[in-house]
Formats: C-alpha cells, sequence, structure tokens
C-alpha cells in the first residue's frame, strides 16, 4: 500500500478526475438548464452517445480534435430536436421518450460503429494539452490541473457563464419561469414552447460535447455503450445541484475522483476487481441522494408538457 | 391473440362508446400500427447499412416461430420476460417508475445459481428449487429497500435511484460471480451449475421448461390482482393521483415500498426461473439487459396483464429469431434496441394521434 499516497498516484488520480469529470460537468450543466425550464431530460445519456460517436467520426475523418467537437455536438443537438419535438411541441411522455432516445441511440451508434470499423478500434492521437504556464508547476496539482486540452478550462468556464445567465439576464428568468409557472411567463408575452425548445437544444449540445469529450479526449477512441450511465450521473449532478451551476463543478469533480480510481490504482499497483471500483461513483451518487435526497428538489412545473390555455 | 388482447385492454382505458366493431378497429390499429410503422423505421436503418430487411425478418420469423426448435426456445425464453413484465405492470400502475430491472433481475439470478446447486445436495430438488427461487425473490426485494424508502420518505424521484441502484446491482452480481461465488471447479468464472437433471422440468415431450407455466401464473395473478381487488385499486389511486390518495386515508409511503417490493420480488422471481429452468449458472458479465427490453412491452400492452402475454410472446419472437438472424447475416444483437426503441416512440406519437381525433370528435 506504500504506493496509494506517492506523488504519482495522486497526480495521475486528480488528472483522471478532471478528464472523467468534464464530461459528467458538461452533461449536468446542460441538464440543468433542461430542468430549469420544466424538461426532465432522461434522454440525454442518448444525446451522450450520439456525441460521442459523431464526435469520434468527425475527428477521425477530419483529423481535427475541433471539428470532432463540433460534430459531437452537433450529434447532441440533432438528438434534442427529436426531443424537443415530441416533448415539448407534441407534449408526449418526457420518461417513456427520454428511455426510448437512450436505448435506440444505444443500439445505433453500436451498429454504426459496427459496419464502418467492423471489429477494430482504431484511436485518434492524443490530445495536445494547453500547459498553463507557472500553475502547471505546482508540485501534484500543477500537473494535475493545469495540463489539460484547452476545452477543458472552456467548460469549466462555462460555468461562470451560466451562473451569469441565470443571475443576470432576462433569459435566466425566462428559463426560470418555464419551469415554475410557465403559465405567468406565458401572461407575460413570452413562447413558452421556445424558451423549452431552447433550453433542450442547448442540453443536446453540451450532452454532445459531453460525449465527444469522452471519447475523443477521455479515450482516444469510440466503444459502443461508451457512455456508460455518464448521462445518468448528469441528470443526478443537475437534481443535487438545484439549479446551481456551481455545484455542478464540485459534484463532478467528486464523481470524477471516483471514476479515476480505477486507472489510478492500477497505476499504483493496487489490485482490485474492476468491477468493485466501477461501483464507486454510483456508490457516491446513492449515499449523497440518501444524505442530502430531500434537499434534492425540482421545478414545480417539471415533467409536465405545457399547453397553451390548458388551464 | 390480437382480438382478446385488445377488447381486454379496454377495460383499463377509459374510452368513449361508439360502435363497438369500429373501436376494437381503432384500438388494433393503434396497437398494431406502431409495430408495423417500427419495423419499416428500424428496417431502413438495416437497409442503410447494407443488409436485406427483408431477409434479416424472414430469418426472426423463421428462426423464432416457424421452426419448431425456434418455437421451443421462444417460448422457453418466455417464462423469465413473464415475471419481469408482471413485475413493471405492478409498479407502472402504481405510479412508479422502477428502471431498475436489470440490477434486480441480475441478482435474483446470482442468488438462485448460488444457492440452488448447494441446495440440492442437501435436499429433494424441487425443495432446492423452491428455496432458491424464494431466496431469490427476497434479495431482489430487499435491494429494492433503498429507493422505495427514498420515495416514500424523502421524496427522492425513484427513477434516478433505480437507475442507479441498477447500475450498482449488475456490477455486484459481477463481483459475486467473480470472488464469492465462483466453481472452483472450473476456470471459466462462473457460478457452480446445477445439473441439469436437477431444474425445472419440460413440458410434455419438447424442451420448454416449465417455468412458462410459472410465468404465466404469475403475470395472471398480477393482473387480476390489479383489477379486481381492493389492494389494486388502492395501488392505482396512488398511481393516478398519489395527493388525492393521501386525502382518500390511504398509508402512501408504506404502499410505496409495498410496491417496490412487489415489482422487484417479481423481477428477481425472473431471474430464479431463467437459472433454475434454463442457464443453470451464472457467468462473469452475463446480462441480457430484460429489464430494458420488457419496458417497451408493458407499454404496448397498456400496462394489462394479459395483453402483456401477448407482447412477451412477440419480444421472444424477435429475440430468439433475432440472435440467429443477427449471427447469419452479421448485424450486433444491438439492433433490438433500435427496434424496441422505435416502438417505443411510434406507440407515443399513435396515442397521441388517438386522442386528438377522440377530442376532436367530442367537440
Amino acid at each position: 500500500m506504500s504506493g496509494f499516497l506517492s506523488e504519482t498516484f495522486l497526480a495521475a488520480l486528480f488528472f483522471g478526475a478532471v478528464t472523467a469529470a468534464i464530461p459528467l460537468l458538461l452533461a449536468g450543466l446542460g441538464e440543468q438548464m433542461s430542468e430549469k425550464a420544466g424538461v426532465l431530460n432522461i434522454g440525454i445519456e442518448g444525446m451522450m452517445i450520439s456525441g460521442a460517436y459523431l464526435g469520434f467520426v468527425g475527428a477521425y475523418y477530419s483529423e481535427s480534435l475541433w471539428l470532432g467537437f463540433l460534430t459531437g455536438a452537433v450529434g447532441g443537438i440533432a438528438v434534442a430536436a427529436l426531443m424537443a419535438l415530441l416533448c415539448v411541441r407534441i407534449g408526449l411522455n418526457q420518461i417513456v421518450i427520454g428511455i426510448a432516445l437512450t436505448l435506440g441511440l444505444d443500439g445505433l451508434t453500436a451498429i454504426l460503429h459496427h459496419f464502418q470499423f467492423s471489429r477494430s478500434y482504431p484511436r485518434l492521437p492524443a490530445a495536445e494539452a494547453t500547459v498553463i504556464p507557472f500553475l502547471s508547476d505546482i508540485p501534484v496539482l500543477g500537473p494535475a490541473l493545469f495540463r489539460h486540452h484547452l476545452i477543458v478550462y472552456l467548460a469549466v468556464a462555462m460555468v461562470v457563464v451560466m451562473i451569469w445567465v441565470y443571475r443576470r439576464t432576462q433569459l435566466g428568468l425566462s428559463l426560470q419561469a418555464a419551469g415554475d409557472k410557465p403559465a405567468a411567463l406565458d401572461v407575460a408575452g413570452i413562447d413558452v414552447i421556445r424558451t423549452r425548445t431552447m433550453a433542450v437544444l442547448f442540453t443536446g449540445g453540451m450532452a454532445g460535447l459531453g460525449g465527444a469529450y469522452l471519447a475523443n479526449v477521455g479515450a482516444g477512441l469510440f466503444i459502443p455503450f461508451i457512455t456508460n450511465g455518464a448521462g445518468f450521473l448528469g441528470i443526478v449532478l443537475a437534481m443535487l445541484a438545484r439549479g446551481r451551476p456551481a455545484w455542478v463543478l464540485i459534484g463532478a469533480l467528486i464523481f470524477g475522483v471516483c471514476l479515476s480510481m480505477t486507472t489510478a490504482a492500477q497505476v499504483a499497483g493496487i489490485n482490485i476487481p474492476t468491477d468493485l471500483i466501477q461501483m464507486l461513483p454510483f456508490l457516491a451518487v446513492m449515499a449523497m441522494l440518501v444524505l442530502f435526497g430531500r434537499r434534492a428538489s425540482l421545478p414545480a412545473a417539471l415533467g409536465i408538457p405545457y399547453e397553451r390555455g390548458a388551464r | 391473440m390480437s382480438d382478446k388482447t385488445v377488447s381486454s385492454a379496454e377495460s383499463a382505458v377509459a374510452t368513449p362508446p361508439g360502435q363497438p366493431g369500429r373501436d376494437i378497429g381503432r384500438r388494433l390499429l393503434i396497437t398494431l400500427g406502431p409495430v408495423v410503422v417500427s419495423l419499416v423505421l428500424a428496417g431502413g436503418v438495416l437497409l442503410a447499412v447494407g443488409v436485406d430487411p427483408l431477409a434479416y425478418y424472414g430469418l426472426v420469423v423463421e428462426r423464432g416461430l416457424l421452426s419448431p426448435l425456434g418455437l421451443q426456445q421462444t417460448l422457453t425464453r418466455m417464462a423469465p420476460l413473464l415475471f419481469i413484465a408482471a413485475g413493471l405492470i405492478v409498479a407502472f400502475r402504481a405510479g412508479m417508475w422502477n428502471l431498475g430491472g436489470d440490477g434486480q433481475f441480475l441478482l435474483g439470478a446470482v442468488s438462485a445459481a448460488a444457492s440452488a446447486p448447494l441446495l440440492v445436495q442437501a435436499l429433494p430438488a424441487w425443495l432446492a428449487m423452491l428455496a432458491a427461487f424464494l431466496i431469490a425473490t427476497a434479495v431482489a426485494m430487499l435491494w429494492s429497500l433503498v429507493p422505495a424508502l427514498l420515495r416514500a420518505y424523502q421524496g427522492v424521484n425513484e427513477i434516478i435511484t433505480t437507475l442507479m441502484m441498477s447500475f450498482l446491482g449488475v456490477s455486484l452480481a459481477n463481483v459475486l460471480v467473480k470472488l464469492v461465488f465462483l466453481d472452483p471447479a472450473t476456470t471459466v468464472p462462473q457460478t457452480r451449475t446445477l445439473p441439469v437433471a436437477d431444474r425445472l422440468p419440460r413440458l410434455f415431450e419438447t424442451t420448454i421448461t416449465s417455468g412458462l407455466v410459472y410465468g404465466l401464473v404469475a403475470i395472471i395473478v398480477v393482473h387480476l390482482v390489479m383489477t379486481r381487488t381492493a389492494f389494486g385499486l388502492k395501488l392505482r389511486t396512488v398511481g393516478a393521483n398519489s395527493r388525492a390518495a393521501v386525502h382518500a386515508g390511504l398509508n402512501v409511503p408504506l404502499l410505496t415500498v409495498a410496491v417496490f417490493a412487489i415489482s422487484a420480488g417479481l423481477v428477481g422471481m425472473g431471474g430464479a426461473i431463467d437459472i433454475i429452468g434454463i442457464q443453470g449458472n451464472v457467468r462473469a458479465d452475463w446480462n441480457p439487459a430484460y429489464g430494458l427490453a420488457v419496458i417497451p412491452v408493458v407499454f404496448l400492452a397498456r400496462m394489462n396483464g394479459l395483453a402483456a402475454i401477448g407482447f412477451v410472446f412477440l419480444l421472444s419472437v424477435l429475440s430468439i429469431g433475432g440472435e440467429s438472424a443477427a449471427r447469419r447475416l452479421g448485424v450486433p444483437q444491438h439492433f433490438t434496441l433500435v427496434l424496441i426503441s422505435t416502438v417505443l416512440i411510434t406507440l407515443a406519437i399513435a396515442e397521441y394521434l388517438d386522442n386528438r381525433m377522440n377530442q376532436a370528435r367530442r367537440a
């Protein structure tokens, strides 16, 4: 057990934690906006896997990671558009459609990948890290936090942007109202359906980006079912954060540490079965829900389709 | 099958009075329409990857339904699926989203696989199987306790908790197989194998397991309890409007816990039946994901137990035939997921259109 607290182990653990946290952060921030606007977006896992697949394919053929992120986001938005059409415009059951989209895209991406690459799993070259001067020289934390791909810093910056949007802008107010009192928003002359549609599309973009990061930077390749519950972790993060973007970041980092335990333990030569370590993030979720469950409240009109003049 | 299932689905959903003939026709249309549309849409996916959809579906029907061996396999596969469908119907009718079926199923399966081969050495086979069955049920019930209590007393959304518990349950089942219940006699990580002679008896001269009969009994009992008893009425009241149920004097938290226990227990029984009737052991990393596959079935049947039997048969044909067709044509098994997903979406759209037409007719 001497390897447990060594510098290499901790650096690997924290570096892995940030890498694992970024997809959750992006998905969680996206889901948060959907939930604020009153849409329980269970399909986020489907949006992530779609982003992961298209992001990988985009990066693989264009040989540009940034184009990969773009195609990934587009992949997420495409699924979100379907969800918005079915659940926001038509008002179908958000849970049923969410499950359907997740199952369907898990299957579809697996099939497409199979026919495209057969049984080979081509890898992308390792992502180029943007090293932040001075800060990256801090022992242990420096290399763990400040030697990542540029998109990592952008994702963290999104937290600040989201705080600003929710607190300071008209849009933030509209989103809040769309989730809590959609009828009031309607009376104020703002289109509830449009507000919610925008929120769902934003969720799709963020989830798609998260999926693309997971495949292109986190793993460097696409494997069927690669998201493996990351989208659901995003939903939990959004639920526990109750509309606060900063909490999503903190939660994502906690889950990130749990997720990176697997690789970090292997680096340190600690022999624990991977199945046991894979349980960690989900155990963490259950522990958090048991401890803070009562406070994980959701907007009043969450999950209820809005129909103009229905009440 | 369709006429009977459709007319019994009628009682579950209030429909405005009309000509009975037209009503049945409409029900038939909005039930089978989505299935047909999904076959076409999913066929498009096959076409896109260069597989002839007609050849694929042809093989599915031939291998899953028309060949004697395939049909027996199909009927055998129904046994665990019927239990899972029964479990989901209890939860969904009570308005609770038990999405943790896969974890409950696997833990039930592993408990049965761990206990049956040992028990059979000390007890008569039938008693050993019964004991293993009950152990599996109890384990699955216990596993649902955390989401149940969180939902009942803390108001935590059960969609998330059951899903999380499902991820945990699948991993835990694997850990148990690899570390605790490992068969020391084999090199492959798997549990001890229940001898074929000690498994559930076969029906008549076929390879169909008698688990099919138990599955049918389970789902029919669930159907009758949900539609004909006071307890079923209570659960449906909670499902329709839990606030009204509180005002009606129902102990909603207690009923919530009961619903989760019954639902998970039935899913766990499915796992046990699969082991003591069909598989005989659990291999490491085995996860048939029946829990998710049965969800659309329950919706197609409009949460009606009798109708669900027909759709479980359909799913069974698809999955047995699909396995065989996938091998022959080189399509990954995951194609079934695409089919399931399109069924769910087209079904939801069909229901929506049907409601709209009803409203338009009334106005």
